[in-house]
């Protein structure tokens, strides 16, 4: 079942690819966070009970709720125009995506490793990558932002592969990046908006050499 | 005690923020440079115990690091002092820039003293947000700019980071063991599957580079040095980088006792050299003075990481370079703060004459370019000298050859900067629109460069006992 549910997740990092609405973005990271809730609630049932309710929790509060909440008012703050503005178009971006998610796959062919899932890795790297590619080709600042929650879901995967013998440490490693990563970009990205015209990469030019 | 550091640190940050007027805030900074030095002096009293749960640990790389910061903060908060001194009275920003500056020191010295690898990342992660109040000081567009691109920048590579201690704890798992404490992994480390190695220090490395100042992510550095005020730039440049190696050093005595440390050699290698050879090219055309003192940090940073790759004296040679660095850059960075009062501007093509405007201040800027640039008699000569014979007995002599070039470009660009603004006047220039600096602000970078080169000729038993021990798990 873990299995459906990751594959549905490599299928929202294809169809973050060729979305075109800020708005899309977001009800995808939501999307996201329902699909980990639902892996670690299937996957995490042989932690105690404490640690089981704080990831889910941080899953369906942090990553379904408040994360896109605040995004939607980052938006609607700073009056931005509610598109994303990609450098490349969608369709090549549709194929670069794909080729991520099958370079991955053929990474995972070298591992050996009988106790670890290799779904888990191939959609973990997939999401890593993902998001690193939608920082390096989006234009306005907030996308750069989305693509760093992508990563950050990508490195909660990989996360559950692993945690199952330490939970606490992944959570609170996960949170606090959370925390300290979407508190201060959104801060910093709504005196961008206040400061500059329009937030995005073409305005951040000024200080070189 | 390190708790107890920890908690009080968190009090004294916390009433800056609330209390606004100077004279609380100053008596605070005062009070928690005190309780800086308490911890250092616990620190050396009790070495080598664990405490809180085997989660910090006060060994000699701890103890050299705490003291380098213990004598850079104090310099720090006196610069801060001044400079706030000279600007109007805006209670909300010297609040949190003081702030900012306990919290960094406090998350600095978590990190040097932690034992457990999650532990450092947590405290890593905590200097990204307290530096990003330091650089944001003058709120104007620019500042905003540097900020960004220095929290974005440093949150992926902790990220990277931590993808590295996640891949480390698959590589744990596979061989039965749980714990992440430090002597806990240099126990593990001749069972680990070599795969999972492999991408943990590529993560790790990566990660840290931007802490460091490495290819590829000292980007978010260089910005983040010119936009914060000079004091805290000054902490920036040397306490900072200390710690992204401190970070990653633990992480290096794991990775040395395996076989992948020579393939773990190359990949530093490369990026040292990398990061030379950017430093080069970027101080031959760089203009503004704090953005070359940071490129001369990255160039420095290199090195030391060539000294850590090639082995032998390099160990060593890695740390004494270290600390002597961070004494030789943080005075540059104070005096940097004194050059933009007289001149108004940070261009050195805005500058010039400094001898007759300012003359301590010159003899300040004389001797760190001395220094700096590794001519005796600086102690840097010596742990550069040793890195280079490192090098040498290593058999890397192209690398060698290479870098040595390349640093000549160095001396040259950077003399030829220090020079105009020491010597040459501009030619269309203002003299009704000097500032004033009072000589007596000079009398610290005066004893930090002494610092530099006294420890570089005579280095105290203690520093050269400790530097043995903190080498000590390495291969030799």
């Amino acid at each position: 079942m873990t299995s459906v549910l990751l594959i549905a997740f490599a299928a929202t990092l294809i169809y973050i690819s060729i979305a075109n609405r800020l708005l899309t973005y977001i009800k995808i990271l939501a999307f996201q966070g329902v699909i980990l809730f639902g892996v670690s609630f299937i996957e995490l049932n042989e932690i105690n009970t404490v640690n089981l309710i704080f990831i889910l929790l941080e899953t369906i509060v942090f990553k379904t709720l408040a994360v896109p909440l605040f995004l939607n008012y980052v938006i609607k703050r700073n009056r931005m125009a509610r598109e994303a503005e990609p450098y490349l178009p969608n369709f090549l971006s549709l194929v670069i995506v794909t080729l991520i998610i099958i370079a991955t796959f053929l990474i995972s062919n070298i591992i050996h490793d009988p106790r670890l899932d290799k779904v888990y890795f191939v959609v973990a790297l997939s999401a890593l990558f993902t998001g690193l590619y939608i920082i390096m080709t989006r234009k306005k600042l907030i996308t750069h932002v989305m693509g760093f929650l992508v990563i950050e879901n990508g490195v909660f995967i990989l996360s559950l592969a692993v945690g199952s013998e330490m939970p606490l440490l992944v959570n609170t490693g996960i949170l606090l990046d959370l925390f300290v990563s979407v508190l201060l970009l959104g801060i910093f990205v709504n005196k961008i908006g206040d400061v500059l015209q329009d937030a995005d990469v073409d305005q951040l030019q000024n200080l070189k050499d | 005690m390190t708790v107890v550091y920890l908690l009080g640190s968190i009090i004294v940050s916390t009433l800056l923020f609330v209390n606004r007027s100077r004279k609380t805030n100053y008596l605070l900074v005062a009070a928690f440079a005190l309780l800086q030095w308490v911890l250092i002096a616990y620190a050396f009293a009790h070495r080598g115990e664990e405490e809180f749960f085997g989660f910090f640990k006060t060994d000699s790389l701890a103890l050299l690091m705490l003291t380098t910061l213990g004598i850079v903060a104090v310099p720090a908060f006196y610069h801060s002092y001044v400079y706030f001194n000279q600007q109007e009275e805006n209670p909300r920003e010297r609040s949190i820039f003081f702030m900012s500056m306990t919290i960094l020191l406090a998350a600095i010295s978590g990190a040097y003293l932690s034992n457990h690898i999650a532990v450092t990342w947590v405290f890593v992660e905590l200097t990204t947000l307290a530096a990003s109040g330091l650089i944001y000081y003058h709120r104007d567009a620019s500042a905003l700019e540097g900020t960004w691109k220095y929290i974005f920048v440093c949150s992926i590579s902790i990220t990277f980071v931590f993808i590295g201690i996640l891949f480390l704890s698959i590589a744990l798992q596979q061989a039965g063991h749980v714990e992440l404490t430090y002597p806990a992994l240099l126990n593990a480390a001749g069972s680990l599957d070599v795969f999972w190695l492999r991408l943990a220090f590529i993560f790790i490395f990566t990660g840290f580079t931007a802490k460091l100042g490495l290819v590829p992510m000292y980007t978010a550095g260089i910005d983040a040095k010119d936009k914060a005020p000079s004091p805290a730039g000054a902490l920036l440049s040397s306490v900072l980088m200390n710690m992204g190696f401190v970070g990653f050093f633990r992480f290096y005595e794991v990775i040395a006792q395996t076989s992948v440390h020579a393939w773990a050699n190359n990949v530093i290698f490369i990026a040292a050299g990398l990061s030379v050879f950017v430093a080069t090219v970027y101080m031959l055309k760089v203009e503004n003075i704090k953005r070359m003192l940071a490129y001369s940090s990255i160039e420095h940073t290199g090195l030391v990481m060539l000294g850590v790759a090639a082995g032998g004296v390099g160990y060593y040679a890695a740390i004494l370079h270290l600390v002597l660095h961070a004494f030789t850059k943080s005075s540059m960075f104070f005096q940097i703060g004194q050059v933009y009062r007289v001149y108004r501007s940070k261009y050195i093509s805005d500058t010039g004459n400094y001898f007759q405007y300012n003359l301590p201040g010159a003899l300040v800027l004389l001797l760190a370019f001395i220094c700096a640039t590794a001519m005796p008699p600086s102690g840097l000569f010596i742990s550069e000298f040793m890195i280079f014979r490192a090098l040498f007995e290593g058999h890397h002599l192209l690398l060698l050859v290479v870098v040595l070039v390349l640093l000549t470009m160095i001396l040259w660009a950077f003399g030829k900067n220090i020079f105009k603004l020491l010597f040459t006047l501009p030619a269309h220039f203002d003299e009704t629109k000097i500032g004033q600096v009072s000589p007596y602000e000079s009398v610290s970078q005066f004893i930090l460069l002494g610092l530099v080169i006294y420890l570089g000729f005579n280095p105290p038993a203690l520093m050269v006992e400790l530097i043995q021990d903190a080498v000590k798990n390495l291969p030799h």
